[in-house]
């Protein structure tokens, strides 16, 4: 479904991701974890088509990533961007007039859930609120590939459970891969089928959550300690 | 409110062993159909995918069956049940006793010990 082969990123003399080889199926939620600065955001930004390689290819159900690839790939940016004077009901029309696959009923249906009111101007929302509509509208595009990038970060609990659930809720993983990428695992760790450690651009690990379980007798948390510790000197 | 679960086991066995705590208590009683995967997952803050793990478990297990389009359900079979409070008794009672024998305590301290704890706490 995805694919990386070996795949290098600068910004001019900075090493965003080197070398990186990755292939990654469908029907999974796919943690990527790291520090700031590891490569995690130009991971999934190579894959949604925002920025290309400098050495390497990245390939989405078989074909090369150009910009095009977001008919495939949703993605959740960390940053916000909306209008100011927008409602959540005019993101979701704006939403609708640029992408094929989204589904209205959905994305209200998701709002619904999240308890959020539709006609509040978004600039008027809480961080919370305003990170809610971000990923309703993300869930409800009808893509094979979704991408969030720091979902949680920055959110109270309450908001961080509501997004966990809303997330469970709305994802189809017969038909969808989810990447998420976090520096605090601890609230998606139940979520998560497999992990993705990043540091200094490679990724330096990757394991499936409940064979960590299995045989290490680990959290992913705990995991997470040890692999620093371990390759820290 | 999620419940926590503990680092040293898999997410979906300790999922089984919840349920399977409910229907020895006949929380969940003979026939009875369990929450769909999604509504698991979500009621659980679980991964679907972990969900269905659970269930496939305990339906090789025999403490469940799917039935096609139907969703899955607690087997109609005591017999099943009846061995399944049996086992885990076993398992307890043999953690308690090595860890009891480990201390040096013997078996007639050990019997005084929960007769007493049984009588303090109300108990039959």
């Amino acid at each position: 479904m995805i694919e990386l082969q070996n795949v290098t990123k600068r910004y001019g003399n900075l090493v965003a991701l080197e070398n990186v080889s990755l292939q990654l199926e469908k029907g999974k939620i796919v943690g990527v974890l790291g520090a700031n600065g590891s490569g995690k955001s130009t991971l999934l930004k190579l894959i949604a088509g925002l920025a290309f390689p400098t050495k390497g290819k990245v390939l989405v159900d078989g074909q090369e990533v150009t910009r095009n690839i977001s008919q495939k790939v949703a993605y959740l940016s960390e940053l916000d961007a909306y209008y100011h004077n927008f409602t959540a009901r005019d993101m979701i029309h704006f939403y609708a007039s640029q992408f094929i696959d989204f589904n209205k009923e959905k994305a209200n249906e998701i709002l619904d859930f999240m308890q959020l009111d539709p006609n509040k101007k978004l600039k008027t929302l809480s961080k919370g609120s305003r990170g809610r509509v971000k990923i309703a509208l993300t869930l409800a595009r009808e893509v094979p590939v979704l991408l969030m990038d720091e979902p949680l970060s920055g959110l109270d609990p309450m908001v961080r459970e509501s997004i966990v659930k809303g997330l469970i809720s709305f994802i189809n993983l017969e038909k969808q891969i989810v990447i998420i990428t976090t520096h605090e695992v601890s609230e998606i760790e139940f979520l998560l089928d497999e992990v993705i450690l990043i540091r200094d651009g490679k990724v330096i690990e990757r394991a499936l959550v409940d064979q960590l379980r299995e045989t290490n007798h680990q959290s992913v948390v705990d995991w997470l300690k040890k692999m620093y510790k371990g390759e820290g000197k | 409110m999620t419940e926590e679960f503990d680092a040293s086991k898999p997410i979906y066995m300790q999922l089984a062993e919840r349920i399977n705590k409910k229907i020895i208590r006949n929380e969940l009683g003979l026939g009875e159909k369990l929450p769909s995967v999604r509504e698991m997952a979500v009621q659980s803050g679980v991964n679907p995918n972990t969900v269905q793990r659970t269930y496939s478990e305990l339906e090789r297990m025999g403490i469940v069956e799917t039935r096609r389009g139907q969703g899955t359900f607690v087997t109609e079979n005591k017999e099943v049940i009846k061995r399944l409070r049996e086992q885990l008794k076993q398992e307890i009672m043999s953690e308690f006793v090595r860890n009891m024998k480990e201390l040096g305590f013997t078996m007639d301290e050990i019997i005084t010990s929960l007769k007493d704890i049984n009588q303090k706490e109300g108990g039959v």
